[in-house]
């Protein structure tokens, strides 16, 4: 057995070699994964360098009345691919526009959430101490009605941070962190739970029979096995925040009508939804696809991430 | 082995008691406590094995995991090398981590799944040492070699091996750091009866190489008889019996003990029709709530009165022999426990069976 093959064989000796190459070759198996992280970096170059060469302003309206009655509400054509809006507003560069700050805010406010979840969840899991405090915090937070949190939340704030900040960064930090703060408390319980399950195991144990203090304890074992459900709620939580953002922008409460985002272009042509369906398509898609991408490069980063499903 | 080992004690345990808080009710109120380990005191001698058996749920792994201080034991006094490390906090303790190190029962759930092998064996070494990289990887192939696993498995993870070859990853990364003393929670039960031979040879012979001190935690008789010097018998959170093994296994003094040998089988098919069996009435008594004197004495084939009203105390009786026994207590004689059945209440007495 392995006496037989222990014979030193210093050709085959490789120096162990980065995990994140491995983490590479498995992910680029995941076909769904693949297709998706191309079609996401694609929809970041088109709401990041496609302004560039769409050079026509999101917002630019005709001044005089009749050029705006007639080309409002139009369908694609070559001078306006993808239509105009009831304000006769180009949708290709209102797109591109919307998608930069539903993408930032979506990324920006998943990341805040999961983090703080993550946080709350091995914290509590972790130290039996906190445990009660924490989980109470969260059940106070799942209790709270959100939306009307979030308006209130707007309401107050809205403008004296805007003064301060500008009114972009100021509704954008306004919107992601009360986005982050109000969606933490699921991935909280998921960590929590995962955490309560894998203290128990043996591996732990002989970590802590090392003397493994409790911080790398974490972050060397504990987090790396918890990657699956964290993941999972990592893109699920993209699609929520860009969804909770153009709720909010319909409420008239999220960023200015001036500000187009993906959500307030489909919030906007709900009402014209018949005659001109691009309006409400294509956001839509845009939605869709990104969310999607999304999920997949989760599913195959999940799995990528995973040594045991990795090399099959 | 033994005489050489005699020379002095490397683990001091002095009344070590490990009790599990039991909460209840709407208020979650201390209501009473699951008394695993109930002040136990033993020594084990520098690069002796000493085994420990019992029946599931006696407080085995309890023990050895309070010894190496996985946990915060309850009251009592565990010295090694001569550092008193009974009380004192996680932090301070972390210096002396590597005298003592442990080989877990599931070779499975003790390696992170995450982790492979080189990281998994070098990871005492991440914590303890300040080696470069280079130097931690060639002590983890040195490791390897000693534990008989190939060096090209290095950039492996734990799923890709055998259960075997796991046991083998859980003792090179019990040996990295040199310990003195190490705690084998049922390191072979796990596994395959070919495999657990080939890990206690290895266990053996590393013990041989470096001087190893072991506890040697199990409920496999034949496998303790085979490794161990010296063998303890516990029985829900006590001791009952402590002695060198030839004699214990040939002259068990405590009725558990007698019980409890008296199942292991014979490969002798004609020995092994005249075995004599003692088996025992009812179940174990539960541990948050013990009975009253001898822990044994609801089962006990020998009780006598004051078996329920006063506990024994664990006594040397005879050099090296300790047992927890009224039977041996100086009133009455020895030979009254050897020879069985004379001194035992006829209404408690599980009439041997043959097997």
């Amino acid at each position: 057995m392995t006496e037989a093959t222990a014979a030193p064989a210093p050709q085959a000796l490789r120096p162990p070699r980065s995990q994140w190459r491995d983490v590479w070759d498995q992910f680029r198996t995941h076909k769904g994964a693949l297709a998706g992280l191309t079609v996401f970096i694609f929809i970041v170059l088109f709401v990041a360098v496609g302004p560039l060469i769409w050079r026509i302003s999101p917002t630019a309206s005709p001044t005089d009345a009749l050029t705006l009655i007639r080309s409002k509400n139009m369908g694609p054509s070559w001078a306006h691919p993808l239509g105009t809006d009831q304000l006769a507003r180009d949708l290709l560069a209102r797109m591109m526009a919307g998608g930069k700050i539903s993408i930032a805010v979506g990324l920006t406010a998943m990341a805040l959430s999961i983090f703080l979840g993550t946080l709350v969840g091995v914290l509590a899991g972790y130290f039996r101490r906190l445990d009660g405090p924490l989980m109470r915090l969260t059940d106070l937070f799942l209790a709270l009605p959100l939306l009307p949190l979030l308006l209130v939340m707007m309401l107050l704030f809205r403008d004296p941070i805007a003064s301060r900040l500008g009114v972009e960064a100021g509704t954008f930090l306004l919107i992601v962190s009360a986005i982050g703060i109000t969606s933490w408390m699921q991935c909280a319980r998921i960590v929590r739970g995962e955490v309560l399950a894998l203290k128990e195991r043996e591996f732990v144990l002989a970590a802590k029979s090392i003397g493994t203090p409790p911080r790398r304890m974490i972050l060397r074992h504990i987090l790396p096995n918890i990657m699956s459900p964290i993941m999972v709620a990592a893109t699920l939580g993209i699609a929520n925040a860009i969804i909770t953002e153009s709720a909010l922008s319909f409420l008239g409460l999220g960023f200015p009508p001036d500000f187009p985002t993906w959500g307030r272009l489909l919030n906007d042509a709900v009402d014209l939804m018949q005659e001109t369906p691009g309006l409400v398509i294509f956001p839509g898609i845009a939605i869709s696809l990104t969310v999607l991408s999304v999920n997949y490069i989760g599913d195959g980063l999940r799995d990528a991430l995973d040594p045991r499903i990795r090399g099959r | 082995m033994l005489d050489a080992a005699r020379s002095k004690p490397l683990v001091e345990v002095r009344g070590l008691k490990m009790y599990f808080p039991i909460h209840t009710g709407l208020l979650r109120r201390h209501t009473g406590d699951v008394k695993a380990v109930n002040d136990i005191s033993f020594d084990i001698y520098e690069g002796e094995t000493l085994g420990l058996v019992g029946e599931s749920g006696c407080g085995k792994s309890t023990c050895g995991r309070a010894l190496i201080r996985l946990y915060d034991i309850t009251a009592g006094s565990v010295k090694i090398d001569g550092v008193e490390i009974g009380q004192t906090d996680q932090a301070t303790l972390r210096p002396l981590r590597p005298k003592m190190q442990m080989v877990f029962q599931d070779p499975q759930a003790s390696l992170n799944p995450r982790l492979t092998v080189a990281e998994i064996v070098g990871e005492p070494l991440v914590e303890h040492t300040a080696m470069t990289k280079a130097e931690r990887l060639a002590r983890v192939y040195e490791l390897m070699d000693a534990v008989g696993l190939n060096r090209r498995f290095a950039n492996r993870y734990s799923h890709e091996f055998s259960g075997g070859q796991r046991q083998r990853i859980g003792i090179a990364r019990a040996l990295a750091l040199n310990p003195k003393f190490i705690v084998c929670d049922e390191p072979i039960a796990a596994l395959d009866v070919s495999i657990q031979a080939q890990v206690v040879n290895l266990l053996e012979e590393l013990q041989d190489r470096l001087g190893l001190t072991y506890l040697f935690i199990s409920h496999d008789l034949s496998m303790v008889r085979h490794i161990a010097d010296r063998v303890a018998v516990m029985y829900l959170g006590k001791m009952v019996e402590l002695g060198p093994r030839d004699p214990l296994f040939s002259e068990p003094l405590h009725p558990y003990t007698q019980a409890l040998l008296s199942a292991v089988p014979e490969p002798d098919p004609s020995l092994e029709n005249t075995r004599q069996r003692i088996i025992l009435k009812g179940d174990v008594p539960s541990p948050a709530n013990p009975p009253k004197g001898c822990a044994f004495c609801t089962r006990c084939p020998k009780v006598m009165d004051v078996c329920r009203q006063a506990e024994p105390g664990f006594r040397e009786v005879a050099p090296g022999r300790f047992v927890a026994c009224h039977l041996y207590d100086t009133t009455n004689q020895k030979t009254a426990g050897r020879t069985g059945a004379s001194e035992a209440s006829p209404q408690t007495y599980q009439q041997g069976e043959h097997a």
